[in-house]
């Protein structure tokens, strides 16, 4: 233990070198977070001073928070914004463990063919697929509903990946073990191999909410309906609308939104390390 | 209960043969132990056994039904892993309740909260419980049942898998090489342990090793298999001192047998190692042999010349009672290793030309194609051909 760490310890400059560029990294990514964060407690007036300050001369959080939670429906926003993302979650579970157990497990012809087609399916950005999946949409009827939100993201390629490269670290005897104690395929994947990637899961639980959380561009596509828009595009249209040049609010409305991102992540911060990394070395 | 015949089985990998048509049959009740080294196919024969794997030509009876088309559930066999594969997100108690649930509750029964409240799912899970507790407590576990594998030591774990696999009260139970993973002294314990386990059970047990000591001390029957073929299955103490073939004969046994390439004289005289040996070979004079000698056959004797081997002693190892010592024989390349009493053989040293003694009747004499050739007023067994055409 000693040897490593001081095998890996750095000489003073260059340690001091590493943390300042960790850390000018990490204001980068910090500080629009901050200013919003400050601004959502700021006064009008001194939201364009010129001069920078964290704290407002003025607390103006109360009238702010107010204003964006009373003003334009947030709460309506952040409730589609839940159901779409649970539904989500839900179906990609659904869908991508007995798919990557498949391709982990089973020896079947074409199989390899199949993972490089999930491989293809990863390298796609969901922009390019638009405009067949509104098609697509619009053909169902399904246009302008949660569905409409919900069915492009339910087969996820990377969902399917990490699974199956978690899958694949589970070894044969314990399959072989479940098949002998009578449980059927689809048992062994909900009974055994997802309970036994549940670091996977829950990595990849984080990654799928935050990102249709955060998506924008699919549902001002998919949805008109006020009461359907999941909370990015409602901020969009409470901006437009109602706030104006109320920047106040606005902020507020956003670090609303984001604030349950940053809690679910600190709380499951252990699990998720544990599943990016998890598959790379077999313990 | 049951037993079990393999019938020419067949199993290929790509180009690499593993099973080259490996027929065997197995009574009920009886201990069997597929020995040999490790890539000789018998772990593959253990999981087309099981239905793990599905065998490319032969076919596999329990209990004078054919399970070849049957899903490894429906076979009625357990198995215990070499890795013992529990499952490491379950307590001990869950991974012994498993199997038992998946044969006796319905999937509605199984579900997660609904299945409570359906009629006879509380008497058949206590029914459950009562028969792991009592299997744990037979095995010892009783105290680990609320941990999960991870917090157990090797031999626990080793309880375990043996646990699971035993409360569904299979007809053949299956063991793949389940002490390889344990330290020495567990292992001669555990050896012990399911030694008699098979006496209180009754059941036929199938059990895969490399491991020659535990085939001898556990076995009814040993298979012995080299290259995906079954050399000769036979008693432990048949393999040992009777063995059909060489290869046989040079896999069983530490040290060593000692073979030693004989030419023969006359009609009971051998002519090997620049001495002469009186054993009735029945072979033409003139015929190139193989003598198989296991390293206790030897003893040692005053006097060089006809009846026994002279050379010169090149090391010894004391192991208490005995003595291995390790001789150079004229025109031998490797030395011959004779086991003596110590107490007969106090003062031997390195360098010493030693004299020793071969009883005729512990010589094995194989042919040069490996085959062993059996004196007919040995054995009288039909199958033995005269060792005249053999040999030749």
């Amino acid at each position: 233990m000693s040897l490593t760490t001081s095998a890996n310890r750095l000489s003073p400059p260059a340690a001091i070198l590493r943390h300042a560029v960790l850390l000018v990294a990490g204001a980068l990514i910090l500080v629009p977070f901050v200013w919003m964060v400050s601004l959502s407690i700021k006064p009008p007036g001194e939201i364009f001073r010129a001069s920078f300050s964290f704290w407002p001369a003025q607390f103006y959080g109360v009238e702010n928070y107010t204003k964006a939670l009373t003003q334009a429906p947030l709460p309506r926003y952040m409730g589609n914004g839940l159901i779409v993302c649970a539904l989500i979650l839900a179906l990609q579970v659904l869908v991508c463990a007995p798919c990557a157990y498949a391709l982990a497990k089973l020896r079947f012809p074409g199989r390899d063919l199949l993972f490089g087609m999930v491989l293809i399916g990863l390298l796609l950005p969901h922009q390019v697929l638009s405009l067949p999946l509104f098609i697509l949409g619009y053909q169902l009827g399904i246009l302008n509903t949660y569905a409409a939100l919900v069915f492009p993201y339910v087969v996820s390629p990377f969902g399917i990946f990490l699974f199956r490269q978690f899958f694949k670290t589970v070894p044969d005897d314990l399959v072989h073990a479940a098949r002998l104690d009578g449980l059927s395929e689809i048992a062994i994947v909900w009974k055994i191999m997802v309970p036994m990637a549940l670091p996977a899961v829950i990595a990849f639980s984080i990654f799928s909410v935050v990102s249709h959380w955060n998506d924008l561009f699919w549902p001002l596509i998919a949805v008109r309906d006020q009461s359907l828009m999941p909370p990015p595009l409602g901020i969009m249209a409470f901006k437009n609308e109602e706030a104006g040049n109320d920047y106040g609010p606005l902020m507020a409305a956003s670090t609303l939104v984001v604030l349950p991102l940053v809690i679910a992540f600190l709380a499951a911060q252990k699990w998720f390390v544990e599943g990016i990394t998890g598959g790379a070395v077999k313990q | 209960m049951a037993s079990v015949s393999i019938d020419s089985i067949r199993k290929n990998y790509g180009p690499t043969s593993v099973l080259r048509g490996v027929s065997l049959s197995i009574a009920d009740g009886e201990f069997l132990t597929l020995l040999g080294p490790s890539g000789c196919g018998k772990s593959t024969l253990l999981r087309i056994l099981a239905g793990l794997e599905v065998q490319d030509a032969g076919s596999v009876s329990i209990g004078e039904r054919a399970v070849d088309g049957l899903r490894p559930k429906r076979r009625d066999v357990a198995m215990v892993f070499q890795s013992y594969a529990l499952y490491p997100h379950m307590t001990v108690a869950s991974n012994m309740t498993l199997p038992l649930r998946m044969r006796r509750l319905s999937a509605f029964q199984r579900l997660p909260l609904l299945g409570r409240l359906l009629p006879g799912t509380a008497r058949i899970a206590a029914e459950i419980d009562v028969e792991v507790t009592r299997t744990a407590k037979s095995l010892g576990i009783g105290h680990l049942l609320a941990r999960k594998p991870g917090q157990l030591s090797g031999g626990q774990r080793q309880r375990v898998a043996v646990g699971r696999a035993m409360v569904r009260h299979p007809a053949v139970f299956l063991m793949d090489e389940p002490l390889s993973n344990l330290d020495a002294k567990l292992r001669v314990q555990m050896r012990a342990e399911i030694k008699e386990l098979h006496q209180r059970l009754g059941v036929t047990f199938v059990y895969v090793t490399h491991d020659q000591a535990e085939a001898m001390t556990l076995s009814d029957c040993v298979a012995v298999m080299l290259d995906g073929e079954l050399l000769q299955v036979a008693p432990p103490q048949d393999i040992y001192a009777d063995p059909d073939d060489r290869r046989v004969a040079e896999f069983i046994g530490s040290p060593k047998i000692n073979m030693l390439d004989g030419v023969v004289r006359e009609r009971d005289l051998i002519d090997v190692a620049g001495s002469t040996l009186t054993i009735e070979a029945d072979a033409l004079a003139g015929a190139h042999l193989t003598l198989g000698i296991r390293p206790e056959a030897f003893h040692l004797v005053d006097h060089g010349g006809q009846g026994a081997l002279t050379g010169s002693v090149r090391m010894i190892e004391h192991m208490g009672s005995d003595l291995f010592v390790h001789l150079d024989l004229a025109g031998v390349d490797h030395p011959l290793i004779a086991r003596l009493l110590a107490e007969r053989a106090p003062h031997i040293a390195p360098g010493q030309t030693l004299h020793v003694g071969v009883r005729p009747d512990r010589v094995l004499l194989f042919a040069r194609n490996g085959r062993r050739l059996r004196r007919e007023v040995e054995t009288g067994r039909a199958s033995v051909r005269p060792i005249r055409e053999i040999a030749r």
